[in-house]
């Protein structure tokens, strides 16, 4: 009887549209840094089936709610990281110059323990990227970190932006011109593999429009072939999806843009963007969005004229900016991250937060449902023992749609979700960072990004 | 094609040389100083108010709240703000590493296995861009150092000013030991537990017949006065062999820590354990071998699947409690500069901020030797100190003027003139459309 519940609980879970859970709970008396409408003092959060829905002093909860005590403690959005490849268990399809048509959410990991360490740095959402081995990558996806849930599928971000990835530069060249002798092996060939993805699939998009006209004259006229990588340029045209560009230098930046503007595209974050400074004012005209390191420089020729004030020089420039990992070990801690802007730009401390909340929520198209402390968002809510961008801040709890997902007070040291019972001693890895931009290409290169 | 990469090596070469260029637009300048009205960390001797202190000719000439300004000196007012001792980075690669992806620029790793007679102090660039960039952060020494191999060679402390080496010179170096690891080299590391153990033995039994080498190296050249044959990579371990110089040992894992501390203790040479990233699990082990560490970074991930995710930040804080001499280190090269923050991590995650002070300043100088120089803000020390607006642990403080042997140095890098010129670019945007090909 047992046996059978547990097969039918299986069965329904499989076969039911994946569900995310969603809890109830009251934060009371924390201060409260909502990063679009300023910082409350002593002040309740009320969270009702995974929504935020009341903000006050003293506010009312019914009966039997979970209530957390935050007094002397910081509550702020859960942070959001624009670029990440945590959560996967593949990252490059580095087998064309351009792979629209592979899609990042396929290969969605939920075993991966770098979602609750993300988790403990107070991190709920991140953008699950593809890789920049090509210079038209695969689709990416936004996901909120749900670690505890097995389904894979519970993992994507309801309603988020659809988003690709796009990268210039060295790693396409590399890769493609280098490692397999074939177009680009310059940036000039990464504009035409580009452009020539475009009118491909701009030409696609044509003769589905030909056949839907044709079709109300003549009913049994036979569809053209579907193409998945030609569909996905022709979304790309429509404004269906956010290019997401791996990039460094201010060329190829403007570069992408003029490329842009010829096919009528407008939607579009730079990913790294290192000298992103030196066209800020171009960014900010096209209305490109910019997500950035806080520091890193000097890993590679194209990152040498690099400086950590990128982020105060786009954000005082007008350009949508955010910080981001690009690693399993940042992102740990990218409540740190943005508070670098204060020592390099003197940004201002919502300016600083918005860098890991707001901004990037808006690039990834899901600022209307997270990325401040709003009644009707989302309950993603990460609650610190001093002011975030503070060194000596500590996350303490972490709750996606009103659950908690992280809390230190009861954090056990192994939080693996597949323990091999084979293993006799945890094995020894060092202190690596495995989850990089290259991944899946190790075999050509040695090194990362 | 090979001509090809030659081409593009110079090229690369040539462009990074002329990169060099335009880091640090004003001078330097040296002299008499008082630095009046300040707060003063000491670090030895506990935090001063509204002292003065006098810099003269390199040397802290005087610190305290009743001393006199002397004539010939430039004033600079502290007001609202505190003096700190340099901090001091016990790892990193600056100096010897331009840009990571390219091997032109990377004069860190040595062909072969047993290069101990290789000098990092010969290969610091000092007009690396990478120097002003750190030293801007408060951090006026770092141990540069080789690395690659059993035996990569001798790392140097540097002084992050001066021309020529011979001027950054900090007046110690060590031997770099890589104590062979019984574990895998990390999660892509595809050999089987078979193979780690036997590489992990062969490594063990080729530093043993080193060793051995040496020692009877030393005994032939001490019999025959000198005159021992050429062979430079045994002659250069011979100070280490007499203890006369220090060896850093890197080692990570559990049970070769261990084993290092076995090691050290067998050979009775003068030793410091640098990594140590699991060395909260033999924490008393270490501190009843007496033996110094150097370990970060901190700012990084646990070593297994199974430990806490801030095993890392707590590592340092952990030996320390133990009773280990505990001093930090980045291990970075373009990032040293973030030696504060790892140290503000390691106090926030149980270390505290007076300990995490010291394992940046006065520690490794203690470590080095060299704590009668550097290290503390003391009378007749070489001043090395920067002034801030508050806790340098902390992102938002603004560091407002540096010392390194006495120079008063400009606070720029490129990165900071790189904001200079394009905060406001002029031009901006210009109004035409973007020129496209349609």
């Amino acid at each position: 009887m047992k046996h059978t519940l547990c097969l039918l609980f299986l069965l329904s879970t499989f076969f039911l549209k994946a569900q995310a859970p969603v809890g109830d709970l009251i934060i009371r008396n924390g201060t409260v840094l909502t990063i679009t409408k300023g910082s409350l003092d002593k002040t309740d959060i009320l969270v009702q089936k995974g929504k935020i829905t009341g903000i006050g002093k003293q506010l009312k909860a019914p009966a039997g709610i979970r209530e957390i005590d935050a007094t002397g403690q910081f509550v702020m959005p859960g942070i959001i990281d624009a670029h990440s490849h945590i959560a996967i268990d593949a990252v490059n399809e580095a087998t064309n110059p351009i792979t629209p048509e592979v899609k990042v959410g396929d290969a969605i990991d939920p075993f991966d323990l770098s979602i609750y360490r993300a988790l403990a740095g107070g991190v709920t959402t991140s953008h699950a990227m593809h890789g920049s081995a090509n210079a038209i990558g695969g689709q990416c996806q936004t996901i909120k970190h749900r670690y505890g849930v097995l389904d894979p599928s519970a993992y994507k971000f309801e309603g988020a932006a659809r988003t690709i990835k796009f990268a210039l530069g060295e790693n396409p060249i590399r890769v493609h011109g280098e490692g397999r002798g074939v177009q680009p092996r310059t940036r000039m060939g990464v504009e035409h593999v580009i452009r020539d993805a475009f009118e491909k699939g701009l030409a696609y998009k044509e003769k589905w429009a030909t056949y839907e006209a044709d079709k109300k004259k003549n009913p049994d006229i036979a569809p053209p072939l579907y193409n998945e990588r030609y569909q996905t340029m022709a979304d790309i045209l429509d404004g269906k999806i956010i290019i997401q560009c791996h990039s460094y230098r201010a060329d190829e930046i403007l570069m992408l843009m003029r490329v842009l503007n010829d096919y009528g595209v407008r939607r579009i974050t730079f990913q790294h963007v290192n000298e992103g400074f030196k066209v800020a004012p171009e960014l900010a005209a096209f209305g490109a969005m910019a997500s950035v390191f806080s520091d890193w420089w000097a890993y590679k020729f194209e990152v040498y004229y690099s400086t950590a004030y990128n982020a105060a020089i786009l954000t005082r420039n007008g350009v949508v900016t955010s910080i981001n990992s690009d690693s399993g070990e940042l992102i740990r801690h990218l409540f740190h991250e943005a508070a670098k802007t204060q020592r390099y730009g003197n940004l201002s401390d919502d300016e600083a937060l918005a860098l890991i909340t707001i901004n990037p929520a808006r690039q990834l198209g899901i600022d209307t449902k997270v990325g401040s402390i709003e009644i009707g968002k989302d309950a993603d809510l990460a609650i610190f023992s001093a002011h975030p961008l503070s060194i000596y801040a500590i996350p303490q709890l972490t709750i996606v749609d009103g659950i908690v997902r992280f809390d230190l007070a009861h954090d056990p040291a192994d939080m693996r979700l597949d323990i091999d019972p084979e293993e006799a001693t945890p094995t020894y890895y060092g202190q690596e960072d495995v989850d990089g931009c290259m991944r899946d290409t190790e075999f050509m290169f040695s090194h990362r990004h | 094609m090979k001509k090809n990469i030659f081409a593009i090596s110079c090229f690369i070469l040539l462009t990074s040389a002329l990169g060099l260029q335009a880091q640090q637009v004003e001078k330097s300048t040296y002299g008499t100083f008082a630095l009046t009205h300040a707060s003063v960390e000491t670090v030895t001797k506990g935090r001063l108010e509204n002292a003065t202190v006098i810099i003269r000719n390199g040397i802290i000439e005087a610190v305290g709240p009743d001393v006199a300004v002397p004539a010939d000196a430039q004033v600079i007012d502290c007001k609202d703000l505190i003096i700190y001792p340099g901090m001091i980075d016990g790892g990193t690669r600056l100096g010897l590493q331009e840009i990571e992806s390219i091997s032109v620029t990377q004069d860190y790793d040595e062909i072969g296995e047993l290069t101990p007679e290789m000098d990092a102090l010969t290969a610091v660039n000092p007009n690396s861009v990478l120097i002003p960039v750190t030293r801007v952060s408060g951090v006026t020494s770092v141990i540069t150092s080789p690395s690659g191999g059993l035996f990569p060679g001798t790392a140097a402390l540097i002084n992050l000013q001066g021309y020529t080496p011979e001027q950054m010179y900090g007046g110690f170096k060590a031997m770099t030991i890589n104590f062979p690891s019984s574990g895998k080299r990390g999660r892509y590391d595809k050999r089987s537990e078979e193979e780690v153990k036997k590489d992990g033995d062969k490594a063990v039994k080729k530093l043993n017949d080193t060793w051995d080498r040496v020692r009877t190296y030393a005994a032939i050249d001490s019999a025959t006065a000198g005159k021992a044959a050429y062979n430079p990579e045994l002659a250069a371990l011979v100070p280490v062999l007499k203890g006369e110089m220090t060896a850093f040992i890197e080692v990570n894992k559990e049970d070769d820590i261990l084993a290092a501390l076995r090691w050290i203790k067998k050979q009775k040479i003068k030793a410091v354990l640098t990594g140590v990233a699991e060395g909260w699990r033999v924490a008393d082990s270490i501190a009843l071998a007496g033996i110094p560490v150097i370990t970060g970074p901190v700012l990084a991930m646990p070593t297994r699947d199974t430990d806490h995710y801030d095993q890392a930040y707590k590592n340092a804080g952990l030996m320390q409690k133990a009773g280990v001499k505990v001093a930090l280190r980045t291990g970075e090269a373009e990032n040293v500069r973030n030696l504060p923050f790892n140290a503000g991590f390691a106090a926030a995650y149980g270390m505290g901020r007076d300990e995490a002070l010291r394992a940046v300043t006065i520690i490794p100088a203690e470590i080095f030797g060299v704590a009668d120089k550097v290290g503390s803000i003391e009378v007749g020390k070489k001043a090395n100190l920067f002034v801030s607006t508050g806790d340098p642990f902390e992102p938002a403080t603004a560091i407002k003027h540096l010392f390194i042997d006495g120079w008063n140095i400009p606070l720029e890098s490129r990165q900071t003139l790189l904001y200079e010129e394009f905060l406001q670019r002029t031009p901006g945007v210009s109004a035409q459309p973007l020129p496209g090909k349609s």
